[in-house]
């Protein structure tokens, strides 16, 4: 099934907002294996100028692969999920996402285009406080591998 | 967590050294979790094979997240990272033992940027392949 060229360009609805904990940031944190404090210390995120504790920088996947993935299951994209890989990933941060924020997760379709047999899809996705402050942007390619 | 260093103190072109990573399938599992990603490939070795790959591979991201935490242990606890991206161009294959699979990052400094910032060229490899690409961090330094 071919996708659907005339989703580029379209700007999806913002998600609802995400509250970034302490306890996700700390189990993201023990699951990539890595005992930095500032993720942890609420104390040693202080030190080191930070509200609270702060996120690690791939954290923000988290929030904007659930935007986006409710985005891309939109059945007139035609995007055949059991295809696809992670092309490549690309953030843009305004400051580190920190506990205690409430986000929302805004996805625009920027590009679709063949590759030989495959088919890459690229998105941004804003990730912006209920305040309106941009803290992260997301640029996401995904590969629909050609069967 | 390293020591701090200061963007003064930071020469374009100095090699940061190799830290190897390792990545088991228990890492996987915890990663499914944490991040919401379940993707089978990540779990499941008989639909790994079933879909033509050579085992459970890790989650693109997970190996990213190890590239990030190479450019934080190196930058000390007051940088900031302003800009991370990587193109994911080879697979991390985790077979079921006890060792597992390791990721090698290395990096070095390509540029010295305004704003005290500093641009960190990556390098990743397993099992000899390069699994990152066009990977570049910058941090914004004391």
């Amino acid at each position: 099934m071919a996708i659907n060229r005339a989703f580029v360009g379209r700007v999806f609805p913002p998600s609802d907002p995400y509250e970034v904990s302490r306890v996700k940031i700390a189990e993201f944190a023990a699951a990539i294996g890595d005992p930095n404090p500032l993720y942890r210390d609420r104390a040693a995120a202080q030190a080191a100028g930070h509200a609270d504790v702060i996120a690690p920088p791939t954290f923000p996947i988290v929030i904007t692969m659930a935007g986006s993935g409710a985005a891309l299951a939109d059945p007139d994209l035609g995007l055949n999920y059991a295809m696809v890989v992670h092309g490549e990933q690309r953030f843009s941060y305004a400051r580190p996402l920190t506990a205690g924020d409430v986000v929302t997760a805004q996805v625009t379709i920027t590009d679709i285009r063949d590759a030989g047999r495959n088919v890459m899809l690229t998105t941004s996705t804003d990730l912006r406080t209920v305040d309106g402050e941009l803290v992260c942007t997301a640029a996401s390619t995904i590969v629909e591998r050609g069967a | 967590m390293s020591d701090q260093i200061s963007y003064d103190s930071v020469e374009m072109g100095a090699a940061i050294p190799v830290v190897s990573y390792p990545v088991t399938r228990l890492s996987l599992v915890k990663y499914c979790g944490a991040s919401g990603d379940f993707n089978v490939i990540h779990w499941n070795e008989r639909i790994a094979k079933s879909v033509g790959l050579p085992d459970v591979i890790a989650h693109g991201m997970f190996t990213m997240a190890q590239a990030g935490r190479f450019v934080t242990d190196w930058a000390g606890p007051r940088a900031v990272v302003t800009e991370f991206g990587v193109r994911f161009s080879s697979m991390v294959v985790v077979p079921d033992n006890d060792a597992g699979a390791s990721i090698e990052v290395s990096g070095q400094v390509e540029e010295k940027l305004a704003g005290n910032q500093v641009s960190i060229a990556l390098t990743a490899r397993s099992a000899d392949a390069k699994v990152l690409t066009r990977a570049r961090a910058v941090v914004r330094l004391p």
